[in-house]
Formats: structure tokens, C-alpha cells, sequence
């Protein structure tokens, strides 16, 4: 076998919290390598690198997505939101702060792919069961197993955001 | 780990992409929504030369209407099928079956084509097209041709596709008055990939069955009709007695290995547990 030799890298465009950023990369590079690496927003974290824990779920296009199941050049065009973006938006701070209340954040590494996938569930299923919120979560991993404690917050908000009370 | 480099491609035509597949032989390989490819190039399972990537190809979206059937274009995500009217009014089997197949993140990316390209023994849509005697079109730089799903599947992980080929669309018959069916699997977590499932299709006709398949998948290298089974139930009212008769010949139908999930005996044990639950399920309507 060959040594393959180092081929071409390939210019993306995208737009990033809504900051239009272009690099040229080489397309192995994951999505979330990319935020990583590229762009130096760490929120996004790596766990298994196979699409089983959610660490790394960012939102393309507004659809969430695992950032290590695509690669950086197949974002080309798109628009993507982090955690970064999504905390900075200000949209989601009752969320946010829920976690914090509730204790949800114990080491905080499955938390921005947590964050990331109860605000997906609340925008699309705004009054969602306890059952159909762990359905929902079921690709999450938290390894301090806190799950309760999340199911408890992500619950809370959309109870609150139904009674008018943000 | 990070994946080998590759060179990465991006055709807008089939016909391109066909090209590109054929010169590139078995050091190009095509990436349709990347759940399962991408994890096998992170993991360095696979190196190739050369990606594809499919998702320029408009011409492979969709859902439409064909008569007697529905067309579903190879990149047609699972997404696009939890929100398809048609899937929802003529496949009731694929509506039921969506929820078991990953997980959002996972559904948002993840292709019809690519589940049956891939043909992972324990994926549920393998299982499903065969149950409906649905019909892969494969196209290639020769011409198309359609493949019924029971001879598309033929071994662990091994397929009629060949290479420089891609898979273009599913189509899969639609619901005839009085046809009922159901899914059931155990797998450790909601999402993951099962340790053992069953699929049935039936005509229900008061309380008769006839036309019945039960295909399960995780039990073998392809998803596996149990036609002796089946040939239990054919005729009869669903109660007890016909349970047990179907359960008692799965020993005929049935041969699993080890995995890393199960054992074949747990498989085994399993099978049975499902043919009760799913026959249950198609006497419930
Ligand atoms: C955590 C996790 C859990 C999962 N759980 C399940 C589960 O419970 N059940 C389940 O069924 N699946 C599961 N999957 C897999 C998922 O369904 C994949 O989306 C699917 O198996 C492959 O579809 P894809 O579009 O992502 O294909 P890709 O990953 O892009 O491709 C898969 C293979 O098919 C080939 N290919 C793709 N499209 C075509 C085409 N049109 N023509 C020819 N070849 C093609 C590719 O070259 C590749 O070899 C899971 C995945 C993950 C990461
Ligand atoms: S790092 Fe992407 S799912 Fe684990
Ligand atoms: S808080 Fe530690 S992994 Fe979830």
C-alpha cells in the first residue's frame, strides 16, 4: 500500500452563529472539528466519535445534527448555531437556567449536546410527556447520569413556557 | 480517531456521479446521509480514496405517488418520512417502524438508500422492505434495473448492488384494505440497534389471516422471512394454540449467531417472545 499523499484541501463557507466564516480545510475534517479546531468554540465536545453519546449535536440549518457524523465541507452553504450561539441568542435562558436550578450540570461534558437537543424537542414538541422528553434525549449520554435531574428542567420550561410564564 | 484523508467530490447529476463511481472502481465509495459511513471512516473500518457525496443529487429526494406503490428517492431521509403524508396514508408499517431507528440527530441525516445499501443485519428498514415486498431500483452506468428486496439481501452485509452502482429509489406497495402490521424489537437503549426484532404483514380478513410474512432481523446475517412460521398462522384466527404452533416451528426458520449484543440463544429465546407479541399486536388490528 501506498502512503497517500496529502491531497488538496478545499475551501467551506458557512455561517456560524450568524458570523459568515470561510477556511479552507481538508475534508476529513468533521463538523465539529471544524467549531473545534477552526473556529475555537470548544462548547461542542467530543465523545465517542460514532454518533452514540451527542456531545457534539449542533444545529445545521436548523435541524440538529451529531457534528462528528458530518463532515465540515458538507456544511458548505449552511447555517450553523452551537452552543455558543444558542446561549448567546438569549432565546433559550430559561433553559438554561432550569439546568443550573435543577442541578442538571454535574461535569458539564454531555451538557451543550443536552442543551442543544431539549431546545430542538421544546421548538418542535412544545408540550411533550416526561416519556416522550427521555424518548427524545434517548441519544444523549450522560455519563454523571443525571438524567432525572434533566428530565426535571427540560420539563419545567416547557410546563412554564405553556402557562405564558418565561 | 479522525479518518484517513480522502478526496472529496460532489457531483449534481446521477449520471456524474455514476461516472465518477465506475472510473474510481472500489477506491471511491458513495456518502448518502453519513450515519453509518462517517463512523466507519472515523474508526478507520474504511479508508477510501475518494468520497461521493450524494446530497447534491435533488433527483434522489422524494416521496411520490405511483399508483399501486411509493416511490421513495434513495436520499430520502427518515426526517422527510416522519413528516410524509403519503408514508402516514398508505405505509402504515414504515410510520410505525420510524421511531425505532436512532434518534432525531440521527433521523435528520440518515437515508432510506443508505439503510438499504448498507444492509446492517440489525437495521429495522431491511427487515420492513422485505416484509413489503418492496423493489430496489439500482442504477448504473448500463441502465436500471429492480431487484424485489428478498434477493437483494445476501449475506452479512453483503448485497446485489455492485460497484459503480448506486441504489435510486425504494418503492414499496401501498396498504391494502384490510392489511395490518406491527414491529417489535428489544434493544438495550430506545434507539439503539436491536438485539433481536420482528416485522409482520398481513391480510386480516374478520378474524382470518392470510398473506402473512414475519421477517425478523438482528437474527442472522440478512433479515430472515420465517415462512414455517408464517405457514402456522396462514389461514387461521390468531389465539393461543396458533401462537404456540408458530412459535414451535421457528426452530425451523431460525438459525442466529453471536453478536456483540446477544447471543444466539438469547435470539433464539427472544424469537419467541416476539412472535408472541407481534402476532398479538396483528390480532389487536
Ligand atoms: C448511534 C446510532 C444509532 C443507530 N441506530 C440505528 C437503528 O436502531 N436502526 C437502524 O436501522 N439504523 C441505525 N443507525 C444507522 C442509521 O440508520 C444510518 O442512517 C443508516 O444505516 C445509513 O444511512 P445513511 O444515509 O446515513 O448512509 P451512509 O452512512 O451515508 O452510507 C452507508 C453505506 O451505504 C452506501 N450508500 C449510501 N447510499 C447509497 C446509495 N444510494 N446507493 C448505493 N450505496 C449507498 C455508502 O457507500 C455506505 O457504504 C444508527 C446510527 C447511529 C450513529
Ligand atoms: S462525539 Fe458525536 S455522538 Fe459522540
Ligand atoms: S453532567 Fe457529566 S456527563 Fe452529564
Amino acid at each position: 500500500m501506498t502512503e497517500t499523499a496529502r491531497l488538496p484541501e478545499v475551501e467551506v463557507s458557512l455561517t456560524v452563529n450568524g458570523e459568515r466564516v470561510t477556511r479552507r480545510i481538508e475534508p476529513r475534517m468533521t463538523l465539529v472539528d471544524f467549531l473545534r479546531l477552526e473556529l475555537e468554540l470548544t462548547g461542542s465536545h467530543v465523545g465517542c466519535e460514532h454518533g452514540v453519546c451527542g456531545a457534539c449535536t449542533v444545529r445545521v440549518d436548523d435541524e440538529i445534527v451529531r457534528g462528528c457524523l458530518m463532515f465540515a465541507v458538507q456544511a458548505d452553504g449552511t447555517n450553523v448555531v452551537t452552543i455558543e450561539g444558542l446561549a448567546d441568542g438569549g432565546s433559550e435562558d430559561d433553559l438554561l437556567e432550569a439546568f443550573r436550578e435543577r442541578n442538571a450540570v454535574q461535569c458539564g461534558f454531555c451538557t451543550p449536546g443536552m442543551v442543544m437537543t431539549a431546545s430542538d424537542l421544546l421548538a418542535r414538541y412544545p408540550s411533550a410527556s416526561r416519556d416522550e422528553i427521555r424518548e427524545f434525549l434517548s441519544g444523549n449520554y450522560c455519563r454523571c447520569t443525571g438524567y432525572q435531574a434533566i428530565v426535571d428542567a427540560i420539563e419545567k420550561v416547557s410546563q412554564s413556557r405553556a402557562g405564558g410564564g418565561r | 480517531m479522525k479518518p484517513a484523508p480522502f478526496e472529496y467530490v460532489k457531483p449534481s447529476s446521477v449520471d456524474d456521479a455514476l461516472t465518477v463511481l465506475t472510473e474510481g472502481a472500489d477506491d471511491t465509495q458513495p456518502i448518502a446521509g453519513g450515519q453509518s459511513l462517517t463512523a466507519t471512516l472515523n474508526m478507520r473500518l474504511s479508508a477510501p480514496v475518494r468520497l461521493v457525496d450524494l446530497n447534491g443529487l435533488e433527483e434522489l429526494r422524494g416521496i411520490t405517488d405511483a399508483g399501486g406503490v411509493v416511490r421513495i428517492g434513495a436520499l430520502t431521509r427518515y426526517r422527510d418520512l416522519e413528516q410524509s403524508d403519503l408514508v402516514a396514508d398508505h405505509l402504515p408499517l414504515i410510520k410505525k417502524t420510524l421511531p425505532l431507528i436512532a434518534h432525531p440527530a440521527i433521523r435528520n441525516r440518515g437515508t432510506l438508500g443508505g439503510s438499504i445499501a448498507f444492509a446492517d443485519p440489525a437495521a429495522e428498514m431491511p427487515a420492513c422492505v422485505t416484509a413489503l415486498n418492496g423493489a430496489i431500483e439500482i442504477t448504473g452506468l448500463n441502465g436500471v434495473r429492480k431487484v424485489a428486496a428478498g434477493d437483494f439481501f445476501k449475506g452479512l452485509y453483503e448485497t446485489d448492488l455492485q460497484s459503480g452502482e448506486l441504489i435510486t429509489a425504494i418503492e414499496l406497495p401501498k396498504a391494502a384494505p384490510g392489511s395490518r402490521f406491527a414491529i417489535q424489537e428489544f434493544a438495550r437503549r430506545h434507539g439503539d440497534y436491536a438485539m433481536a426484532g420482528l416485522v409482520a404483514a398481513a391480510q386480516v380478513d374478520g378474524a382470518t389471516v392470510s398473506d402473512i410474512a414475519l421477517v425478523f432481523f438482528a437474527m442472522g446475517g440478512t433479515p430472515v422471512a420465517a415462512s414455517s412460521a408464517a405457514a402456522k398462522i396462514a389461514g387461521k384466527a390468531i389465539d393461543a394454540d396458533a401462537i404456540a404452533s408458530a412459535q414451535a416451528a421457528l426452530d425451523d426458520d431460525l438459525d442466529p449467531f453471536d453478536d456483540t449484543q446477544c447471543s444466539a440463544a438469547m435470539k433464539k429465546h427472544l424469537a419467541r417472545v416476539l412472535t408472541d407479541r407481534v402476532l398479538t399486536e396483528l390480532a389487536g388490528g
